[in-house]
């Protein structure tokens, strides 16, 4: 254990993996290394790429990544690519796009199926962020797939939120408005190549500017990630973006309120595990099969549960 | 819930044939493994940090371009060398009868020649993954 | 074919056999599956009668061999004047090597060559670089310069040899050695023969021997177009290949469909380049594979050639009736071949090789039985190309043009894979065309579905492959297969050490130079990569040059 902490510390690349994976199976060990380490926690910045599968975030990744080891800067990367809900498993295919970045010594790369959690994260995320965090990586950037419930996600997690769209998503720009608008610190219109891009960034302006006013209007960058044109501005805005978090007291809000999710998170996350450890899923089948007949209500099944588990304990 | 089996499907070499490894990386996911697909042309080099970075349990090498007998045993010296050697690595592809004992000795657990079932190797890795005990 | 009144009857009695005897049948013995499909997922009806070729107008769907469809064929007395060509592909190792293999060949009677490089070449790497190791000279010839090149074809006139080159993405780089070869030999450009692959859109769908992204490809395929045309005439420019497609898993439909799409995106590049499409079109094959399903397969291919002729005349208005002509090359299919009792694949070669001759084809590359393993021996070469002319010689296939022609399942199967392929291009075409929809992983995705079907019912046992799920046996791994010298490496980091101490480095970096700002421009660039070929600048240098001003391709994955 102490040899992980140690090697961990220095950021060796099988010790970061390894206590990821505990992060991950969700094992007391990774819980034990956050213990005797958080101290160390906390100089991480953490920047979210999201948007819609196939924009091109995982180029952009790759090419913002590759700007930033220029400057000597050490840099964790987090890929989550949806768990299918049917079979558990998932084909996890991010990395393909930051081949260069895989031998770079300076980089870490991980990718994570959401493994049946609820909104694009996966359980062991939060955690494997402070893993990086806590080996002193300067930057984690953390790309979710997905429109919808995962950005809302991702704002948890990171102290900028990098939204990445391409042209001829004209439709879906109105349909997700909702979710986006307010989760996202920087827009990118990617793909900027094909037609249509002045369309999209048009379009966004306008709504930005329709919204309530605030401190921070989100910038639209355009960019083109695969000839690596735009991402200079991209990164700029981050760290704009940034010093305005700082200035303005925000990132103490953001991160206050991350920690305040990893808590509640976990919490749930252990309760849950309790009550399927209770009442195995056959048990659990047979539950909801009476509520379906009416004989009982769900609300009654969660509060004995709830009762049950709170027995045990005490 | 138990930990899905993390299995690396890489194709060395510079042959393009990935239809093997897309199936199989297919039938990996539905028999509920995590499957990392890192794509074409991978140097031994890359799958072996790859490997180590996701801290998969299993690294399976799928090549058709003859380049096996030097490529496979590079891979395994590597992840030796990086105290990785834990890691169950396979193979498939075309590849000889006759090479076969000669990538066993040098760390290949198991090679998978034409006309492997899908399901066979689904089997193989369940029954040998060495750190599936870990909980 | 048939008027009203007999179809009525026809149709009639065809209900009552369904009824009264076929139904009986059934009901007394079932039928071996619940429902018949072909390959491409056609399913196949209980019985073909006139009724389904009723809709066929003999002369606007089929008309005559050497005539407009072209459905019966493209020369006009087809296999009774000759017969198609016996082209094995082969050469691995060094130039040496490969060219006493030729010249072996050639005192044989072959007339033709058949180049195949091995994959640092294809993909534009010396054989000195880190990424080459292991893979020189494995499955083909390495070829680092001109040197190489001069070697390979030494002592054999090229103004007398038809010569295929298996190559891609550096095309115009091999080009341009062969023709400063024929320079050497004081042989002009305008009396070459031969074909060079070429089709760089499927190495991004299914070969995966690409180098540059598809911008700057089609380019360079529309510059050797131009080039061609105006200084070697007598080349086939391009072989338009569905056969690894198919490989990929591809389905019959497929093969075709995504096979013309890209035919459609090169002609489309060439004519926006400012050519004219009688000026190229007529140089233009195509590169198919034949697989088990006979009577698919054959339809297959002469749905090819009508959609073919159909789409030249009247997308592209050509004149020119050798425009409209499919001539293709056929090979049987490597992946239908097992590594188990490998015997067996001597008769899955028979099959497909019987199919492509039934439907028409102008060469035939047969495999040998023991491919699914390792390179073949010269024992199993000499049994696929015997297959070959077991068929030719003895079968009496070859006695009259389309044999199969008339009969009501191949002319109906014609007219389902035309009309569903041609659905898939219309689904191309609005997203933009081939280049397009490669680049949002479109036919990928279409193929690899097919693969995992394909392979999922061979283990649910749907698809039976003998000696694989079925009948097999027990049995000693082979032996005495073929293995390449692993000296070959470091025998050709020799030879670029050499050549690249004996030529004027200085005139080297020049001719470099040229290229790249050629390159940043829009010049053909034939004679600069020409150039620099002659100045003995390596294949590695050159391509580096262009992938400096290009960019190299990402892969498109979609699962
Ligand atoms: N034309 C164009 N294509 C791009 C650009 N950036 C990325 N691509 C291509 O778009 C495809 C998808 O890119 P990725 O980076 O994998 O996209 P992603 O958003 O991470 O995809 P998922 O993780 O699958 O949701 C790849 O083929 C990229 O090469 C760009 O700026 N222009
Ligand atoms: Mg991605």
């Amino acid at each position: 254990m102490m040899e992980l902490e140690k090697l961990l510390l220095n950021r060796d690349k099988r010790a970061i993996a390894r206590a990821i994976t505990y992060a991950e199976d969700d094992e007391e060990k990774a819980r034990e290394i956050i213990r005797k380490l958080y101290k160390r926690s906390g100089n991480a910045y953490i920047v979210g790429i999201t948007g819609p599968p196939g924009v091109g975030k995982s180029t952009l990744t790759d090419r913002l990544v590759k700007n930033l080891v220029e400057e000597g800067k050490k840099i964790g990367i987090i890929a989550v690519d949806p768990t299918s809900p049917f079979t558990g498993g998932s084909i996890l295919g991010d990395r393909i796009r930051m081949q260069d970045l895989t031998t770079h010594p300076n980089v870490y790369i991980r990718s994570m199926g959401t493994r049946g959690h609820l909104g694009g994260l996966s359980k062991g995320t939060y955690m494997a962020v402070r893993i990086l965090d806590i080996a002193g990586m300067d930057y984690v950037f953390v790309e979710t797939v997905g429109v919808g419930q995962s950005e809302v996600d991702i704002i948890k997690i990171a102290d900028t939120v990098v939204m990445v769209l391409a042209p001829g998503l004209g439709d879906d720009i109105q349909a997700i408005k909702a979710g986006i608008m307010e989760i996202a610190d920087v827009f990118v219109v990617n793909k900027s190549d094909r037609e249509g891009a002045d369309k999209t960034v048009l379009e966004l302006n306008m709504m930005l500017d329709l919204d309530m006013p605030k401190e921070w209007r989100p910038p639209v960058v355009k960019a083109v990630a695969q000839e690596g044109k735009g991402i200079g501005e991209v990164l700029e805005k981050i760290h704009s973006h940034k010093e305005y978090l700082i200035s303005s007291g925000q990132l103490e809000e953001r991160r206050k309120n991350r920690i305040k999710m990893e808590i509640t998170e976990s919490v749930k996350n252990k309760l849950m595990k309790d009550v399927f450890a209770k009442m195995g899923n056959e048990e659990f089948d047979q539950k909801i099969q009476k509520v379906m007949a009416k004989e009982i209500d769900p609300y009654t099944v969660a509060e004995a549960l709830y009762r049950q588990i709170l027995e045990r304990r005490e | 819930m138990e930990r899905p089996i993390r299995v690396l499907v890489a194709k060395p070499g510079l042959d393009g044939h990935d239809r093997g490894a897309k199936v199989i990386a297919r039938a990996l996911r539905d028999a509920g493994m995590e499957v990392i697909y890192t794509g074409l042309r991978q140097t031994p080099e890359q799958i072996v940090e790859a490997a180590i970075q996701e801290d998969v349990d299993v690294v399976a090498l799928s090549i058709l371009s003859g380049a096996h007998n030097t490529l496979f045993p590079k891979i395994t010296k590597l992840l030796k060398e990086r105290g990785a050697e834990d890691i169950l690595v396979i193979g498939g592809g075309v590849i000889p009868e006759e090479d076969i004992p000669f990538l066993k000795e040098h760390g290949i657990a198991e090679i998978f020649t034409p006309g492997t079932p899908t399901s066979a190797v689904i089997e193989y890795i369940k029954a040998n993954v060495k750190r599936l005990a870990k909980k | 074919m048939y008027d009203e009144k007999k179809l009525e009857e026809i149709k009639m009695k065809r209900e009552d056999w369904e009824k009264n005897h076929r139904e009986k049948a059934i009901a007394k013995f079932p039928e071996r599956k619940e429902e018949f499909k072909t390959s491409s997922e056609i399913e196949i009806k209980p019985i073909y009668t006139p009724e389904d070729v009723k809709g066929i107008d003999y002369l606007e769907k089929l008309g005559f061999p050497g005539e407009y469809p072209y459905t019966r064929g493209v020369q006009p007395t087809m296999y009774r004047g000759r017969f198609w060509t016996m082209r094995q592909y082969a050469g691995y190792g060094t130039a040496e090597e490969s060219n006493k293999r030729f010249k072996y060949l050639l005192e044989q009677g072959q007339t033709g060559l058949s180049v195949a490089f091995d994959l640092p070449t294809q993909i534009g790497y010396d054989s000195d670089h880190p990424m080459a190791e292991g893979e020189v000279g494995k499955v083909g010839v390495a070829i680092d310069s001109l040197y190489d090149m001069e070697i390979l074809f030494d002592g054999i006139p090229l103004d007398k040899v038809s010569t295929s080159m298996t190559i891609n993405a550096p095309a115009a780089i091999l080009l341009a050695m062969y023709i400063a070869v024929a320079e050497k030999q004081g042989v002009s450009p305008d009396k070459l023969n031969g074909t060079i692959q070429n089709d760089i859109l499927k190495e991004y769908v299914a070969r995966g021997t690409y180098i540059f992204p598809t911008g700057p490809s089609m380019r360079l395929i529309t510059n050797i177009f131009e080039y061609c045309s105006k200084y070697v005439p007598k080349w086939n420019t391009i072989s338009i290949s569905g056969y690894h497609m198919r490989e990929a898993g591809a389905t019959a439909v497929q093969e075709v469909a995504f096979t013309l799409a890209n035919a459609i995106a090169y002609v489309d590049a060439a004519i926006k380049a400012g050519l004219d499409v009688d000026e190229f079109a007529p140089r233009i094959s195509f590169f198919f594979s034949a697989h088990n399903d006979l009577f698919e397969e054959v339809a297959k291919f002469r749905a090819a050639r009508r959609m073919w002729a159909k789409i030249m005349k009247e997308r592209f208005g050509a004149k020119d009736p050798r425009s409209m002509m499919m001539r293709f090359h056929t090979q049987t299919a490597g992946s239908t071949l097992t590594a188990q009792q490998p015997d067996n694949n001597i008769i899955r070669v028979t099959i497909q090789a019987l199919a492509a001759v039934l439907g028409g084809t102008q060469s035939l590359h047969t495999n040998s039985r023991d491919e699914a393993l390792a390179l073949p021996t010269e024992d199993s070469v000499r049994i696929a190309l015997r297959t070959q002319q077991i068929i030719a010689y003895e079968s009496g296939v070859c006695d009259t043009p389309d044999p199969l022609a008339g009969s009501y399942y191949v002319e109906y199967l014609t007219d389902e894979i035309e009309k569903r392929a041609f659905e898939y291009i219309k689904k191309i075409d609005e997203l933009g065309g081939a280049v397009k929809a490669i680049d949002l992983g479109y036919m990928q995705r279409e193929i690899q579905e097919s693969a995992y079907r394909y392979q999922m019912e061979i283990e649910s046992g749907k698809r039976i492959i003998v000696g694989l799920n079925k009948f097999q046996m027990e049995e000693e791994p082979p032996k005495n297969l073929l293995k390449v010298d692993p000296q070959v490496e470091i025998v050709q980091r020799e030879k670029i050490k050499k050549v690249k101490e004996m030529r004027d480095n200085a005139r080297v970096e020049k001719a470099l130079k040229a290229l790249k700002k050629a390159a940043e421009g829009d010049d053909n660039l034939m004679p600069w990569i020409l150039d620099a070929v002659r100045e003995y600048a390596t294949l590695g240098e050159i391509t580096d040059v262009l992938r400096s001003v290009f960019g190299e391709y990402q892969q498109q994955i979609i699962f």
